[in-house]
């Protein structure tokens, strides 16, 4: 009852960041019942129907195989959200457990740590993620593994920057005073406390996770055709850019609708819950 | 100064090694060692080749034997040959350089140009149209798929307004144009990849700097200022702008890897033969050693333009420039 009152309270105070999760709510909804109400199939191949614009039978048109747009669109949302949800799962896992480590024992292990994570951000993403997939074999799991690889740092900052204020405070040093392990105080004591900032971070970590495989995607190193996704429509968007709008226009929307409910939310989420923040808005 | 300098650059040696070391083992990520797995998937490489890269990795000595061996030659910035076309890999690197390191200097003058004014004038004034509109812009600018928005470009200005031209970096035919010519010829094929490479930094130094200025403008100095009367412009861009450019620089610096890495999806794009191409046909073509070469180049790029950020940074702040020197 009580979190479900905290819900209706953020949702009253931020119209802005309810509609973006209600639009989330409904994507994934559509994601997730593709399969009953795609008007036709995804893969299917159709001759007379190749390239034809919107129409009411093809509301966004068909591609360069006579595939309904619409109808790749409604699969591809399951692989962006997917891919979106497990990607930051595991970059939050390994941030939890990196930062958690390096701001509770500190010294020479935090100092060890703390360069991992400036190597890890010298390298453009980007080129990291190209040379994994190019190596290791590709499929929808090993792009997630290699979005969650390549996308902890932020998280290990934000738990370490937590654990290293929380450690201090009376009632660590009282479950210290009492003998509870480390791994105890660790994940039983602080981590609970340090939460916060960390599901703020994984929401607008999803947004970033789903650009990344959707451009991936786009490249021709992410999601393979047949098996549709949002930004390989966009691939055959691109080689029938002189004759095919509609290829380039709706998936890409769908793209930027999603990501934009996923940073708008975050957005939200951030400002109710950062005190201070609230503070300076009256 | 020289302190700060000295420090600075003693503190990069550990991540340049680090740099080596994760490169070297995304290498062997591949099952069966880099080798094996290289010319089994392109047949270009030939039977020597694959002799060359045994020789290359020394794949009969242990790991740590291996890794010396490759980072002897990699401080040489020798690694090896291209599959494709058996020229060096720093050659191949060496050519593509100018172009995207130009495009991207061009970039970060034009985010900064636009990023800061917009960011001073919604912070100061705050929840105005403006100030709405400008959030708005920034929030679709780090929602937007940047390949996305490249594609929009092209239909839009190239394919129906035929305005600019959507590939390469320069016409066929420039054999009979004058300098000035040349230069606007690629200024005009340069307007849309430039424009899909600043918009995400334009956003988010925008409202870095947004906030900062809302930071600033609440300390007292600024209600001193104020409260003698100066006028509100001297108010906000002697006395707050000048602060909150500090933070501004770092952000610029950051955003190198960001800006480098964009460079892969808008290079491809509007095939612009730059490092971007390189990295992604490279991929494209399964061509190891070039995609190792240049995940050390870039980094190392990257690292350089952070330094460059924070040496910028302490020569504009006392603080740190003079606090070296009383340590």
């Amino acid at each position: 009852m009580r979190s479900l009152r905290r819900a209706w309270l953020f949702f009253r105070d931020n119209p802005v960041g309810a509609v973006a999760f209600f639009i989330i709510l409904s994507i994934s909804s559509l994601a997730l019942l593709a399969p009953y109400i795609a008007p036709y199939s995804p893969t299917e191949i159709d001759v007379e129907n190749v390239l034809s614009p919107p129409s009411p039978e093809h509301p966004f048109g068909t591609d360069e195989l006579g595939r309904d747009v619409l109808t790749r669109m409604l699969y591809g949302a399951r692989v962006s959200l997917s891919v979106g949800f497990i990607a930051v799962g595991i970059a939050v896992l390994i941030g939890i457990i990196i930062g958690a480590i390096a701001g509770y024992y500190g010294g020479m292990i935090d100092a060890i740590l703390m360069r991992f994570v400036d190597i890890m951000l010298t390298f453009p993403t980007i080129f990291l993620i190209l040379a994994i997939v190019v190596i290791v074999e590709q499929s929808i799991w090993t792009i997630m593994v290699v979005i969650g690889l390549t996308g902890w740092m932020d998280v290990a900052r934000l738990v370490r920057a937590e654990f290293l204020t929380l450690k201090e405070r009376e009632f660590v040093q009282a479950a210290k005073a009492i003998g509870v392990s480390n791994f105890k105080i660790i994940f039983r004591h602080i981590l609970p406390n340090s939460l916060a900032p960390v599901f703020v971070a994984a929401i607008f970590g999803i947004a970033g996770a789903i650009l990344t495989e959707s451009a991936l995607s786009f490249l021709g190193f992410g999601i393979k055709p047949p098996e549709p996704s949002w930004g390989n429509i966009l691939t055959s968007g691109k080689d029938n850019i002189e004759v095919a709008w509609w290829l380039s226009l709706f998936p890409g929307l769908a793209i930027f609708i999603t990501t934009l409910s996923f940073n708008l939310l975050g957005e939200a989420l951030r400002d109710s819950l950062d005190p201070r923040l609230r503070k300076n808005n009256q | 100064m020289l302190h700060y300098l000295l420090k600075r650059l003693l503190g990069t040696i550990p991540i340049l090694f680090g740099i080596t070391i994760i490169t070297f083992i995304v290498i062997h990520l591949a099952p069966g060692g880099p080798a094996e797995t290289q010319t089994e998937l392109n047949i270009r490489a030939s039977q020597e080749a694959r002799e060359n890269l045994k020789r290359l990795y020394g794949l009969d000595k242990p790991l740590h034997v291996q890794y010396l061996t490759w980072l002897k030659r990699a401080i040489r910035l020798d690694f090896g040959e291209s599959f494709v076309d058996q020229r060096r890999v720093i050659d191949k690197i060496k050519e593509r350089i100018p172009i995207t390191l130009s495009i991207n200097i061009i970039s970060m003058v034009i985010i900064f140009l636009f990023a800061i004014p917009i960011g001073v004038l919604s912070a100061s004034r705050r929840n105005s149209f403006f100030d709405r509109l400008t959030t708005l812009f920034v929030f679709a600018g780090f929602s937007m798929p940047h390949f996305w928005l490249a594609l929009l470009l092209m239909i839009l200005f190239g394919v129906e307004l035929g305005w600019f031209p959507i590939s390469g970096i320069q016409s066929i035919e420039t054999a009979d144009m004058g300098f000035f010519e040349r230069v606007l010829d690629i200024g005009r094929h340069l307007v849309l990849p430039v424009s899909v490479a600043t918009l995400g930094g334009i956003a988010g130094l925008s409202r870095y700097t947004r906030s900062s200025m809302l930071e600033i403008l609440r300390q007292d100095y600024i209600r001193t200022a104020r409260a003698k009367g100066l006028p509100e412009k001297t108010v906000i861009f002697r006395h707050g702008l000048r602060n909150a450019l500090l933070p501004a620089i770092t952000i610029l610096g950051l955003s190198v890897p960001g800006l480098i890495g964009g460079s892969v999806i808008f290079e491809s794009i509007f095939a612009i033969p730059g490092m971007g191409q390189l990295y992604y046909s490279s991929a494209m073509a399964r061509d190891y050693p070039v995609i190792m070469g240049m995940l050390v180049i870039i980094a190392i790029l990257t690292l350089l333009g952070n330094l460059i950020a924070d040496i910028c940074y302490a020569l504009v702040d006392p603080r740190i420039r003079l606090g070296g020197k009383e340590r």
